[in-house]
């Protein structure tokens, strides 16, 4: 069973169709990369993805459950992480975990070894007791990676992680994405940076809420004879 | 001066731009005007009242009656016994119950007394001392309607002569109050919200990094709302004279003028708290529960300052309502001109100046 | 539950954290509380009175002396030109002013009759009513006592009277305070129990957390729940607190059971809670949450009976705050703590609450689902 199984998963607002019947298949451990354009329809099938959204029409089984109707098991096995901090910035690093580990029924005892492990990983021990709003921005991502994987899910989504980020934060980022995938979490992310895009094990590129190319970068380059995934995408992009 | 009108347009866009807003600020205004100018009142009609009447002679009978003829009093039910008295008193729908002891008519022709009891419910004194009031002049009335027209010697006639208000409408009590209330709330809280904002998304960072002195920069902020400010004063007004008969006896030109003055004062108000407050939340809970219920209160709009314990009457002048009020009651009124308001103007005049002093005082010291 | 739990603790955390918050939920109330309600009183006292006697005589002294012995009236002035009486009258120096005319002892005996003018500043009609009645009856008692003096007349050979006795009910001494107490308090605790729950969730939704909790496996009814105990845990505590101030400050009296208004005030703040959360469903900044918060909070207020009675107020006005929690509210806890009106007696009204309250909730929650 795959982690992510899509079958013309669909979305329309009214008229505008925002996927158009997107097929696809996320393997066990991967590091999948979802591009696209601003509003080519990403975020809309993320969204469907982690339950947030209902589909118009088409399939899709997450962690081998409907997203029609198992969304609470869905919510269940996935972690989630969004383009705008979701982290509360009047709250301690420690009294997020705690928060979040939590509301995902971890156990007291539980709760205490995670945060003491994540905190350990992140070498973050000392600004335990700080309030999340006095981190620097690089740090507050790192940590709601971390919070969002907290409770060991099989798959993760991050949507635009590394916005406004810089390079050499961003490098520990994916390091610790890396870290995750080799425990075999399945990560799923959106991204506009092209060079993060070549980290990815494989990528599908979005247009106009298709999917209009779906291979390893590698792949892509050859296909489109092109020397990075920015000229594929460039190509991609403007070919339509 | 083209960068500062470039920037007081934008603000007008803002607004114009959210609908939604704009309706509050529009909408808001008239519908309270309208509702409150006719339900807030001191004015008893149909008090309920239970009877308690143990004679039921001819006598005691047409007194009820005449307690009810008046449409101040209206009976809601009629007792058998003392002891029910009070459980009609809990039930809470009563305000008075009046009770005639056995053998009225008898005791009045030939005791030459007859007795009638008022019992209150003095859990709101205000409406108890009134109904009582009115109860024992309509009783009055009725004595001397029994004992016939017979001249006195010896009688001194009062003939009263109620001052520019001689229909006892409370709507000239109040509705300038609920003008100046509105008025006061809406400026103030707008300007505080909008800059409180502004800080929170971050763009007033952007704002300031602009060549404008920042003093410009609130002043462009503030000019909108000043001509949206006057717009909801000209409603208010108009809503007041049109709506609920308010007489305009004295000057035009000067009541627009100590409009446009509460205005500024209203709105720098409005600065000043956004001066002291990050957060939109904290803004606004301030110029709610800080503004709200001490304007409401302290500024003589439904409660005399005259009954306030000295301390209160102290802090009374704290409150630019209450010298609006003044100054609204005296034009639209009384007639008054300068010569009468120019105190109540001046203090309105030096509450704006100090606003605006105290807000540029403290815009400084976050800036450095 | 756990979930609940986690998520209430959440919320502790977070207003106890934030300092001006505090303030203003906990102390700026008690102090408003303390301080207000010594200002809301319509008592009528110390009328300022202007004395025109053109007469000088020592009846005309005599009636002056005894309007401003009764203790309702102070003198202002005392002149010979009427102008001065009008003028203070303009500038709200005097309340009322007395116009004894030239040669009112010796027309008062030969002609029998004499009219004295009262001039009476009456914007604010109650005060104005109030004012003549008090100088109406004063000047009658002078009246029948020269009368009785002068023709030597034994007041039993009068005519027949009707003697009026009063009783002022739960509250003798006429405290405006004891009656203002109880209103103002629910003003203060509604303002926060219900309207910051609401502009919570919306905060959520502008700061951009709420995607993160909706891709959580928390239940939305949980969710919902987290968001508003602790506000309606808050109102409840102020509810006490204010409660006790009012018995320590103003010696508050507690009729009735202390019970049935901690039930009713629990059962009304899900109505405010429920009204909160509706607002939050449809507002997306938290600038058009407040104001549309508070443009309810002054209709509510204002016509709630709070400061002017319900009863005054025309049909259609009166229709309109059935529909106004506030004015129920304000009405119950006058009732129990003044008049210790019992179960009975309120049973229809908190039936009515949680009839709004379901309602009220029902709505918020479904609209809650369709937007998100």
């Amino acid at each position: 069973m795959q982690p992510i199984v899509t079958n013309a998963l669909t979305k329309k607002f009214g008229d505008f169709t925002a996927t158009n019947a997107i097929t696809f298949e996320v393997k066990q451990g991967e590091i999948f990369g979802f591009l696209g354009a601003n509003g080519a329809g990403k975020t809309t099938a993320m969204r469907m993805l982690c339950g947030l959204l209902r589909p118009t029409s088409g399939e899709a089984r997450v962690a081998g459950y409907d997203v029609y109707t198992q969304a609470d098991k869905v919510k269940r096995n996935i972690g989630y992480m969004s383009q705008r901090f979701s982290l509360y910035e009047d709250l301690k690093v420690k009294e997020n975990i705690r928060f979040y580990g939590g509301i995902y029924g971890l156990g007291n005892e539980a709760i205490r070894e995670k945060t003491r492990q994540l905190l350990q990983k992140l070498e973050m021990e000392a600004e335990a007791d700080l309030l999340v709003s006095a981190l620097p921005l690089g740090w507050k991502q790192k940590l709601a990676f971390s919070v969002a994987i907290l409770h060991d899910p099989s798959i993760v989504f991050l949507d635009e992680p590394t916005g406004g980020v810089d390079p050499i934060t961003r490098r520990q980022f994916w390091d610790l994405i890396y870290e995750a995938a080799s425990r075999g979490v399945t990560v799923f992310v959106t991204t506009h940076y092209m060079d993060e895009a070549e980290y990815c094990d494989r990528v599908s590129i979005m247009v106009d809420g298709r999917i209009q190319a779906l291979d390893t970068p590698r792949q892509l380059k050859a296909q489109f004879g092109a020397d990075s995934m920015d000229d594929v995408f460039l190509k991609l992009a403007r070919g339509k | 001066m083209r960068q500062f009108f470039v920037f007081a347009r934008k603000e007008f866009y803002h607004i114009f731009r959210d609908k939604r807003t704009l309706l509050i600020l529009f909408g808001m205004p008239v519908v309270q005007i309208i509702l409150f100018g006719f339900a807030i009142t001191n004015e008893i009609k149909n008090a309920d009242i239970a009877v308690l009447d143990q004679s039921r002679d001819y006598y005691s009978t047409r007194l009820v009656q005449k307690l009810t003829a008046g449409g101040y009093f209206r009976i809601d039910r009629r007792l058998q016994s003392h002891r029910t008295i009070e459980d009609a008193f809990r039930e809470g729908r009563i305000k008075m119950a009046v009770v005639i002891p056995p053998e009225f008519g008898q005791s009045f022709f030939h005791l030459k007394k007859a007795q009638v009891q008022l019992l209150a419910d003095a859990g709101d004194p205000n409406t108890a001392t009134t109904l009582i009031n009115y109860a024992s002049s309509i009783i009055g009335n009725y004595q001397q309607e029994l004992n016939g027209q017979t001249q006195l010697p010896l009688t001194i006639d009062t003939t009263v002569t109620m001052q520019y208000n001689a229909a006892l409408k409370s709507v000239f009590l109040f509705v300038p109050g609920v003008m100046t209330l509105i008025l006061l709330l809406v400026s103030a809280m707008m300007t505080s919200i909008t800059i409180a904002r502004e800080k929170e998304l971050g763009t007033m960072e952007i704002l300031l990094v602009s060549p404008l002195p920042p003093p410009l920069i609130v002043l462009g902020k503030v000019v909108p709302y000043i001509v949206l400010s006057f717009i909801n004063a000209l409603m208010i007004l108009a809503l007041g004279v049109f709506l609920f008969g308010m007489p305009i006896r004295g000057s035009m030109v000067l009541l627009l003028m100590e409009c446009v003055l509460f205005v500024l004062t209203s709105l720098s108000l409005g600065i000043l708290i956004s001066t002291v407050t990050d957060k939109q939340q904290t803004a606004m809970m301030a110029s709610m529960m800080g503004l709200l219920m001490p304007t409401t209160l302290l500024s003589g709009f439904i409660f005399p300052i005259e009954s306030m314990p000295l301390p209160l009457q102290w802090l009374s002048n704290l409150m630019p309502a209450k010298w609006f009020i003044i100054i609204l009651k005296d034009i639209m009124l009384k007639g008054a001109g300068l010569e009468v308001i120019w105190l109540q103007t001046l203090v309105l005049c030096g509450m704006t100046l100090l606003f605006v002093a105290m807000s540029i005082r403290n815009f400084k010291t976050r800036l450095s | 539950m756990r979930t609940i739990f986690f998520l209430l603790q959440k919320e502790f955390l977070q207003i106890f954290r934030n300092r001006s918050m505090l303030r203003i939920i906990l102390i700026i109330p008690i102090v408003q509380l303390v301080i207000l309600s010594n200002a809301a009183n319509y008592e009528v006292k110390d009328l300022s009175i202007d004395v025109v006697d053109h007469d000088l005589s020592s009846w005309s002294r005599r009636l002056t002396h005894k309007l401003t012995a009764s203790g309702y009236f102070r003198l202002n002035r005392q002149t010979f030109d009427r102008e001065d009486g009008f003028r203070d009258l303009q500038r709200d120096q005097a309340d009322i002013v007395l116009v004894i005319p030239p040669h009112f002892e010796r027309d008062l005996v030969r002609e029998d009759k004499v009219t004295l003018q009262l001039l009476v500043n009456a914007i604010n009609g109650s005060k104005a009513g109030l004012a003549n009645a008090y100088a109406g009856s004063i000047i009658r008692d002078f009246n029948r006592n020269i009368r009785t003096e002068w023709l030597a007349l034994d007041e039993r050979n009068g005519p027949p009277v009707i003697a009026v006795t009063f009783s002022n009910w739960y509250n003798t001494r006429l405290d405006y305070k004891i009656f203002m107490v109880p209103g103002i308090l629910v003003v203060l605790v509604t303002m926060i129990g219900a309207f910051l729950s609401g502009m919570n969730i919306v905060k959520e939704k502008e700061i951009g957390t709420i995607e993160q909790l909706n891709v959580t496996p928390i239940r939305k009814h949980h969710f919902i729940l987290g968001k508003l105990i602790p506000f309606w845990i808050v109102a409840l505590f102020e509810l006490a607190f204010g409660l006790l101030v009012g018995k320590l400050v103003f010696s508050l009296p507690m009729a009735g059971s202390l019970w049935l208004v901690f039930l009713f005030a629990a059962v009304y703040l899900w109505v405010m809670l429920g009204m909160g959360l509706l607002i939050s469903t449809f507002t997306e900044t938290q600038q058009q949450a407040m104001f549309i918060a508070w443009f309810f909070v002054i209709i509510f207020m204002l016509m709630s009976g709070l400061f002017t009675p319900v009863e005054n107020m025309p049909h259609w006005a009166q229709v309109i705050t059935w529909f106004n929690p506030i004015a129920y509210f304000v009405k119950v806890i006058r009732m129990v703590l003044l008049k210790g009106s019992g179960w009975a007696d309120i049973q229809f009204f908190l039936l009515v609450m949680l009839g709004y309250a379901l309602v009220m909730n029902g709505i918020a929650i479904w609209n809650y689902r369709k937007t998100s």
